[in-house]
């Protein structure tokens, strides 16, 4: 047995320990101390989840590179990790944002220099590098956990550094009222995901319940879904939907799905761009995998039943989400009705259960991580220049500032799914995957790529064009630092645009054996075309 | 060497590449950078196209299969390239009327401090174009066909200072993204009926499908080709897309971008020829456009804008074309490239007028202009003799044949269609005439700059900006008749669109002269409301039709009170219902199940101990249940 994977999430979760333990301090070495340590261990836990992506062979066993350790033993809790197609793309994700996460927010928690010369609160930097490294140490577990149990306690738990890191800082851009507005963001964030997540608990007790009557007293989730795919652990129809609900409700609280996104704007809105992109490009991605490989594995005849249902609302969430970004005033809840946009298309992607739709979900959550964090991490260094989140404060900027400009927009064109660049492919595989079982689904999810480029552009426009408005005169353009961070989005932006290969090989197989878990196969061609005519052709 | 059919992409793109990225010390070369990688993408054209001619017929066409795109069971997409005869009649024209209106914007942008970048989104703009007739397969041809519109969109709106530049630049790049969701759509269908979305794929097995399937697959491309050519109804964007240097109007109009969609229609012509039902709407739409754009044409003052509103009806013309099928597909691509030589030509000739009239685009502030500019009024006159149709010269004979082959279309069809072209021919004479006769005849209208009350000393433009148009006009008098010849540019093409002779119910000599005819009329009129007497500087108000000729036959007007207002309307209401009626409801719901809503405010630390509580009851709750459980 390897140590590979509790490594990968071991040493994040000891790096947030041992950042919270560095010297605190008001001068400026003790704190830039403090982001190296944390920079140099996401970059570690990068190259980690990187041997982890490349020891992983496409063509082998569903989950790789097992593990488990006895946890809790009456109860046949193991601290079982594993990993498949799917969750090494959202690892590499999650690994590849937070240092640049991390580079990108790197003064946002200086501490406050007080009129007398001492520092308010001079812990914060320690406590806000920290909180970051033990996100990223949850959200590994619950991307390689294997262990139904296990799987909840992170998916739980990350809400407390989110928490903090919501409520505790923002981005000097708000109001006098701005310390009330972000507590009640993080409240918000707080009471949805709690409530969502304590139904879940209910669901997973439930389904102990009925595991362990018919001999299986597990949470390991291999055993339960070959169990239920055999026939051997029977669960009862209307309890398979009502424990279905109970874990889709959770999930699309956290993805978040339409009606139960309202959260999302506000926290989105006053964290800082880098917790922001903590947010969207990060833990929500586990609501969206976890419907992938809980829901669909563990209820297959209830994600059926319900699959129709979850389209419309995912197509609601589309085009609501646009509709909603279009009327903003503020960028950072642009960006964040956007995110809703692109959920809608990741969730209909799974539900649609054809190949194309679900890899191009799988890939639509990466290359949305992605993008959207270009776009909100060049927002972030926008408004921090100019102190203010509104649109109208802003015109004019890439006459002083062409660089980030410039990338505002690259970021803008990917959240628009420009072909050539990566969120065009997983947005086409999803609009394709539907299209094929749900034409009319798909036809209306189309006018959502007419929307993207309406708020993005218009977002664009009223920013960066037309004469330079007063506060923007002596805007800065981007610094060495802040082209660090956005550099490495635009690249692999360009790359997974240009060749997603890579990825898809991964994904693939994972995606085969979740729609055979579903017993879904892809519509066959009307008039396939036969397979010397080109297509394939070598 | 097929490997030569990538290099004619990856010139320009790496020239864009450089440009945009290379910094400031670029700034002083920068510019011919991009004209030589527009160049060198030529000269390998034209390797390719001497190859071409050395083979037989049938042994033309080549691929190259470059790497496998986006491979998913079942759906594979790959990045290969197909160099045909219509592909490599594309390539010559974009890549030859390209690198001359590089050469032109040497001139014309010498004093923008952004010169580099402005060469940067041209190189961009032909790499786009040229991925979009060299792909294999429709998705790769959407990723050219989006890049024209980036392209598009950057230069547009390259003068991102002025208000309305951005915002011309944001309108092209929706309206085409409305035409894009056409295509999209077309390729799901294609998958969904054929599982492939290649060329040969899917033109091998298109007769399998049935009638409706096809003809919903070419609307959807229509609808792309609407966007794109600027045809009814998503005709809107071109007028405005005037905001951008005017050595862009002529790469829009002539080269890239407005003939994609005419390319669209005419390599997809395995499928229109299938769906007759779809090509009676093609038709319609070319026919539609064709008159619109000239009567628009007739009204405005501004030269851009006279020039664009043509250049919509010349694209109705060459989409009336591909729309009447086999007889028509080599007339619309052979007016496509002989329109491509007068139409820049007309475009940077006028460019060459504002460059020595500070800016001014305003006609009836030009006049007697040829004394001053006469290498631009010689190589703009002959541009302007080749659009009219005059004999002999090349848009005579594209027009000429497109007009027989409307009649050809048979039935009472043919007629209507016939006589629309006939008119557009006469509609065309008359503006154009005008056009000349403001900007070059008649007494001086010229007036002072308002900013700085500078009067204008017009003058003829650098060498850099004047070469080009000579080329332009060299191809405008003699592409035509040289393609005519021995019917050399119909057995060229017709082994990749197919050609079938049309009959029509007039005989050639019998349309040759009605032609030449109307076009008389249209010159004769347009003579005695502006050559004889002198034009009032300010305009009369004129007609009814003209005054909504002027404001685009109420476009904008139309599209406000169906989309934008209503579309705003409803993105308004919905910000304020979510904030307040959904997030009320579900703050509410939250509330009454858990008496939280007078905590929900108050801050910090007590939520976290009251959720950690939480989760440690419901742990205890589990454990509880399982202990239950097991002793049961």
């Amino acid at each position: 047995m390897s140590y590979l994977l509790t490594a990968t999430c071991a040493l994040p979760a000891a790096g947030a320990v041992l950042t919270a333990a560095l010297p605190a301090g008001s001068d400026e070495a003790r704190r830039r101390t403090t982001k190296a340590v944390a920079l140099t261990v996401s970059l570690a836990t990068l190259a980690l989840a990187a041997v982890v992506a490349a020891r992983f062979e496409p063509g082998g066993a569903r989950y790789q590179l097992t593990e488990s350790y006895s946890w809790i033993r009456s109860f046949g809790i193991n601290f079982s990790l594993g990993v498949d197609g799917i969750g090494a793309v959202l690892m590499l994700l999650t690994a590849v944002l937070v240092p640049v996460v991390m580079l990108a927010s790197w003064h946002d928690a200086d501490p406050a220099q007080n009129p007398d010369g001492t520092f308010e609160n001079r812990r914060r930097t320690q406590a806000f590098f920290a909180l970051i490294l033990a996100v990223e140490a949850m959200v590994i577990v619950s991307f390689l956990a294997t262990d139904l149990f296990v799987f909840y306690v992170f998916f739980e738990a990350m809400l407390i550094p989110m928490y903090f890191l919501i409520g505790g800082f923002g981005d000097r851009a708000g109001g006098p009222d701005s310390g009330a507005q972000r507590s009640y963001a993080a409240v918000k964030f707080l009471l949805y995901n709690l409530l969502g997540g304590l139904v879940m608990l209910a669901a997973v007790v439930g389904l102990y319940v009925i595991a362990q009557g018919q001999g299986f007293a597990t949470f390991d989730l291999p055993t339960l879904t070959s169990a239920i795919a055999d026939g051997k652990l029977v669960i009862d129809p209307t309890a398979e939907k009502a424990l279905f609900l109970g874990f889709f409700f959770a999930f699309a609280v956290k993805a978040p799905l339409w009606p139960l996104h309202t959260w999302l704007p506000n926290a989105m809105g006053e964290a800082t761009a880098g917790t922001a992109v903590l947010i969207t490009a990060v833990v929500d991605k586990v609501g969206t995998f976890a419907m992938l490989r809980f829901c669909l594995g563990l209820f297959p005849h209830a994600s059926k039943t319900f699959g129709p249902v979850i389209l419309v609302l995912a197509l609601i969430g589309i085009v609501y989400g646009a509709l909603l970004a279009v009327g903003q005033k503020d960028i950072k809840r642009l960006v964040a009705y956007a995110s809703i946009s692109h959920f809608g298309f990741i969730i209909m992607g799974i539900f649609a259960f054809t190949s194309q739709g679900q890899t191009g979900a799988t890939l639509y959550m990466v290359n949305h991580g992605i993008s959207t964090a270009a776009w909100m991490l060049v927002a972030g260094f926008l408004i921090s220049r100019r102190g203010s989140r509104l649109i109208a404060d802003y015109g004019g900027v890439q006459k002083v500032a062409p660089v980030l400009a410039g990338t505002f927009l690259v970021g803008g064109l990917a959240t628009l799914s420009l072909p050539g660049l990566a969120p065009f492919v997983s947005e086409f595989l999803v609009l394709v995957g539907t299209f094929t079982k749900y034409p009319v689904i798909g036809i209306i999810a189309t006018f959502g790529i007419v929307l993207a480029a309406l708020y993005a552009l218009l977002l664009y426009q009223r920013t960066m064009t037309g004469p330079v408005k007063a506060g923007i005169e002596g805007m800065a353009d981007l610094k060495v630092r802040e082209l660090l961070v956005v550099a490495p989005l635009v690249a692999l932006t360009l790359f997974l645009g240009v060749y997603p290969k890579p990825l898809t090989d991964i994904v693939n197989p994972a995606v085969d054996a979740t729609l055979s878990q579903v017993h879904q196969t892809d519509p066959a061609p009307a008039h396939p075309v036969a397979a010397t005519s080109g297509g394939e052709q070598k | 060497m097929n490997s030569l059919i990538p290099l004619l992409v990856a010139a320009p793109l790496a020239g864009a590449a450089l440009l945009l990225l290379g910094g400031r010390y670029l700034d002083r070369f920068g510019h011919w950078l991009g004209t030589a990688a527009a160049a060198l993408s030529f000269a390998f054209g034209l390797v390719l196209f001497a190859q071409m001619l050395g083979r037989s017929t049938d042994q033309r066409a080549i691929h190259q299969h470059l790497f496998s795109w986006v491979p998913v069971n079942g759906f594979q997409a790959d990045v290969s390239f197909q160099l045909d005869q219509l592909s490599i009649t594309f390539v010559l024209l974009i890549t030859g009327v390209g690198s001359l209106i590089h050469l032109y914007s040497v001139g014309y942008m010498a004093h923008d401090e952004r010169r580099r970048r402005f060469f940067g989104y041209l190189n961009l703009f032909l790499a786009a174009m040229l991925l979009l007739v060299l792909a294999d397969n429709y998705l790769l041809l959407y990723v050219g066909w989006e890049g024209v519109g980036l392209a598009s969109y950057l230069l547009i709106g390259f003068w991102q200072h002025k208000p309305s530049a951005a915002t011309a630049a944001k309108k092209a790049f929706l309206v085409n993204r409305v035409g894009d969701m056409g295509l999209s759509i077309a390729i799901m269908l294609m998958f969904a009926e054929f599982g492939n979305f290649t060329f040969s794929g899917v033109f091998g097995t298109a007769q399998q499908a049935s009638s409706g399937k096809l003809t919903a697959i070419a609307l959807m491309l229509l609808l792309a080709a609407c966007g794109k050519s600027a045809q009814v109804p998503l005709q809107s964007w071109l007028g405005d897309a005037m905001e951008g240097p005017t050595p862009v109007s002529a790469l829009i109009h002539a080269a890239t971008m407005v003939t994609a969609g005419v390319y669209l229609i005419t390599r997809s012509s395995a499928i229109f020829n299938l769906a007759p039902d779809a090509q009676t709407v093609v038709v319609v739409v070319g026919a539609v456009t064709l008159l619109y754009g000239a009567i628009v044409g007739c009204a405005k003052d501004d030269i851009k804008k006279a020039l664009a509103g043509s250049t919509m009806s010349q694209i109705g013309y060459m989409v009336l074309a591909a729309g009447l099928g086999p007889i028509g597909y080599v007339f619309a691509i052979m007016h496509l490239v002989t329109h491509g030589f007068f139409k820049a030509g007309l475009f940077l000739g006028a460019g060459s007028v504002m460059h020595g009239m500070n800016d001014e685009v305003n006609m009836r502030h030009y006049g007697g202009l040829r004394k001053y500019l006469p290498v631009t009024f010689v190589t703009f006159g002959l541009g302007y003799l080749a659009i009219i149709g005059f004999p002999g010269l090349s848009g005579f004979f594209s027009k000429d044949k497109i007009i027989e082959a409307a009649f050809a279309k048979g039935g009472t069809e043919g007629w209507i269609l016939g006589l629309c072209a006939l008119v557009g021919a006469a509609v065309t004479a008359f503006y154009m005439t005008r056009v000349m006769l403001m900007t070059f005849f008649g007494e001086k209208r010229w007036q002072a700059d308002p900013a700085t009350g500078e009067q204008p000393h017009p003058h003829e433009s650098p060498s850099t900006m004047t070469l080009p148009m000579i080329v332009l006009a060299f191809g405008s008098v003699f592409a035509g008749g040289l393609f005519a010849f021995n019917s050399s540019f119909v057995d060229w093409l017709a082994p990749v669109t197919g050609h079938t002779e049309g009959h029509s119910p007039l005989s050639s000599i019998v349309v040759t002269l009605l032609t030449s005819a109307v076009m008389l009329a249209g010159v004769l009129l347009s003579y005695l409301m502006y050559g004889r007497a002198p034009v009032p500087v300010t305009p009369p108000v004129g007609s009814l039709l003209t005054r909504a000729a002027r404001r685009d036959l109420m476009q904008d007007e139309l599209n406000h009170a169906l989309l934008v207002r209503p579309g705003s309307a409803l993105a308004a209401s919905l910000v304020y219902l979510d904030s307040k009626a959904l997030d009320g409801f579900v703050n509410g719901l939250a509330a009454t199940v858990g008496g939280i809503s007078s905590r929900l405010r108050r801050i910090q630390t007590g939520y976290v101990r009251s959720y950690a509580l939480s989760m440690l009851g419901g742990t205890v709750l589990l454990v509880a249940t399982t202990l239950l459980m097991r002793s049961v």
